[in-house]
């Protein structure tokens, strides 16, 4: 792994809490965001998912960077922010930046949906530290994250953040609405959906994704998906009382 | 005396205040049995309103923080509607929870077929690892469900049903219980069907097993009661899906030659209303459908 970039070290960002900081920290043996690309190259076989796996990079970047408290460090701490890959299919983004992070070697990736490895075509949490949920089957992540949201809150952990990543296209699963009505009317605040828009789905959403959130209760920014300040903002942006979808649109897919 | 249903909220509302690891989550049925909880744990009686797929997933959720969710329903929408996700969302992420449906077969027989749930024990057999509890009596619910509540990390099922025996047995959340002894056969009867087999059986030479932990199967005891019968004619009385644990008590009796005889709910819809003695008589599991079709069995061994 090569070592950290000063510019990377530069945007960390440490949020005062229950000790669990953000990103590696400066020194750590993580990569910068140039090498993801060489990272994302290590796997092959999955090409049909290409436009997926690439329409979450940046966004999954700028989360694992720079906001959520979370490292391999902690990764079992129950007082770590949660990320949940609801989108579980295209998942080289995701194994990428994991990667980088130091939550596995780098040497796992060629190995991508092997039999020996434990890399799949989608994402299995007992087979891959760091990975909260195994998905691929849409529909699972915000309803799973909504009860991670509530099973923090019971135990008193008010402090960690849960993230969830859904496609657009994947918000068309009614399971999700039964999670984004809810979560809403509850005012489930530390809860936080990130939506990668890449207009994928069949139909699309009469007013836009964002009018379904603010619909239920839920506070909503909409930013350019491959911008990462813009992304940094959106998903620090203050919320309270309220979940916060963050809807980051990014090229069409097939474009 | 309560129903299974009644005894589940105030067994529940107990444990609730013993164990801070327990959450209840419902889907705007059985919410009533659980308004006094609600007041006092807030955040652990949750009522995510009528959405059946975000009740397993929430208890999924729940889970993945280290807390032990018991999930409530009618069994329609407890385990048939939201299916993949009782797969996915406890199996496959690796973590456990309970659920306790209401319903049954036909609790509510005037309410029709989309009220009824015979297959919901079949369907979770294709599912690994979960333990299926079937009580026969509200005293049988509240003892099984506590088994089921400190039952660690597992999954388990609690089916609830309005039938009930007359008497509750001593059970132990894990092994059949022998009631009589004979030579000419074995008879399991679960859950709820056991006064019926008792009355059907009456005068015959066979042993009667009860059950009301079907997953695991106990194949020791029904090794036991075959091997000091005469023969492996083994008869089973679900009050769901026939022949629901045929599969089960073969693997038990495959190193032996025997036969099997699953009785149960009929896979063909009635489509009638009506009582719930009228769809026990409709399907054989009245006394005296089951005891032509034990007796019948039995004595039709070469």
């Amino acid at each position: 792994m090569t070592n950290l970039t000063t510019t990377a070290a530069r945007d960390r960002t440490t949020v005062p809490g229950d000790g669990v900081p953000a990103g590696r920290g400066p020194g750590a043996d993580g990569a910068p965001f140039t090498e993801l690309p060489r990272l994302m190259g290590l796997m092959t076989g999955d090409e049909k998912h290409g436009p997926a796996a690439t329409s979450t990079l940046d966004a999954l970047w700028v989360l694992y960077d720079r906001v959520l408290r979370v490292s391999p460090a902690t990764a079992g701490d129950p007082g770590r922010d949660r990320f949940l890959l609801s989108k579980g299919h295209g998942p080289m983004a995701y194994y990428a930046v994991l990667a980088a992070k130091g939550f596995f070697p780098a040497a796992w990736l060629p190995g991508f949906g092997g039999y020996d490895s434990p890399l799949g075509h989608h994402p299995d949490r007992l087979l891959v530290p760091g990975v909260e949920i195994g998905s691929g089957s849409l529909g699972h992540g915000l309803p799973l994250a909504v009860g991670t949201a509530l099973g923090l809150r019971a135990q008193g952990r008010t402090e960690p953040a849960v993230w969830v990543l859904i496609g657009d296209a994947e918000l068309d699963e009614g399971s999700n609405h039964e999670a984004l009505a809810y979560a809403g009317a509850a005012g489930l605040e530390r809860l936080h959906t990130l939506v990668i828009d890449n207009s994928s789905a069949t139909h699309g959403w009469r007013g836009g994704i964002a009018s379904r959130f603010e619909a239920a209760g839920w506070s909503v920014t909409t930013v350019d998906g491959r911008d990462h300040q813009a992304l940094h903002d959106a998903f620090t942006a203050p919320h309270p009382g309220r979940p916060h979808a963050v809807i980051a649109r990014v090229e069409p897919k097939g474009a | 005396m309560d129903t299974m249903r009644e005894r589940f909220a105030s067994v529940t509302s107990g444990l609730l205040e013993e164990d801070p690891r327990l959450a209840v989550v419902l889907a705007d049925i059985g919410t009533a049995g659980f308004a006094e909880a609600a007041q006092r744990h807030p955040d652990r009686v949750v009522n995510v309103g009528i959405r059946e797929q975000l009740l397993i997933g929430v208890g999924g959720g729940l889970a993945l923080t280290g807390l032990r969710p018991i999930l409530h329903t009618f069994a329609s929408f407890l385990v048939e509607r939201p299916f993949e996700q009782v797969k996915l969302d406890f199996g496959h992420q690796g973590v456990g929870g309970v659920l306790v449906s209401a319903g049954a077969s036909y609790d509510w027989p005037s309410g029709g077929f989309t009220h009824m749930a015979p297959g919901d024990i079949a369907l979770l057999d294709t599912l690994d690892g979960w333990t299926v509890h079937v009580p026969g009596h509200p005293d049988e619910a509240g003892t099984l469900l506590r088994h089921a509540a400190a039952a660690g990390d597992d999954k388990v099922y609690v089916r609830l049903s309005v039938q009930a025996n007359a008497a509750p047995r001593t059970v132990d959340g894990a092994g059949f219980l022998t009631l009589r002894e004979g030579r000419a056969g074995v008879v399991i009867a679960v859950g709820p069907m056991l006064d019926n087999v008792l009355a059907a059986t009456e005068g015959l030479d066979v042993t009667v097993l009860y059950a009301t932990t079907v997953r695991p199967f106990d194949a020791a005891a029904l090794r036991a009661a075959a091997g000091a019968a005469e023969a492996a004619d083994v008869v089973i009385v679900e009050p769901y899906l026939a022949g629901t644990s045929t599969r089960s008590a073969g693997e038990a009796l495959e190193d032996r030659p025997h036969r099997l005889l699953g009785l149960g709910v009929g896979r063909q819809e009635l489509r009638r209303y009506g009582q719930i003695d009228e769809h026990l008589a409709a399907h054989g599991l009245d006394p005296q459908g089951l005891r032509e079709r034990i007796a019948g069995f039995v004595r039709g061994r070469s």
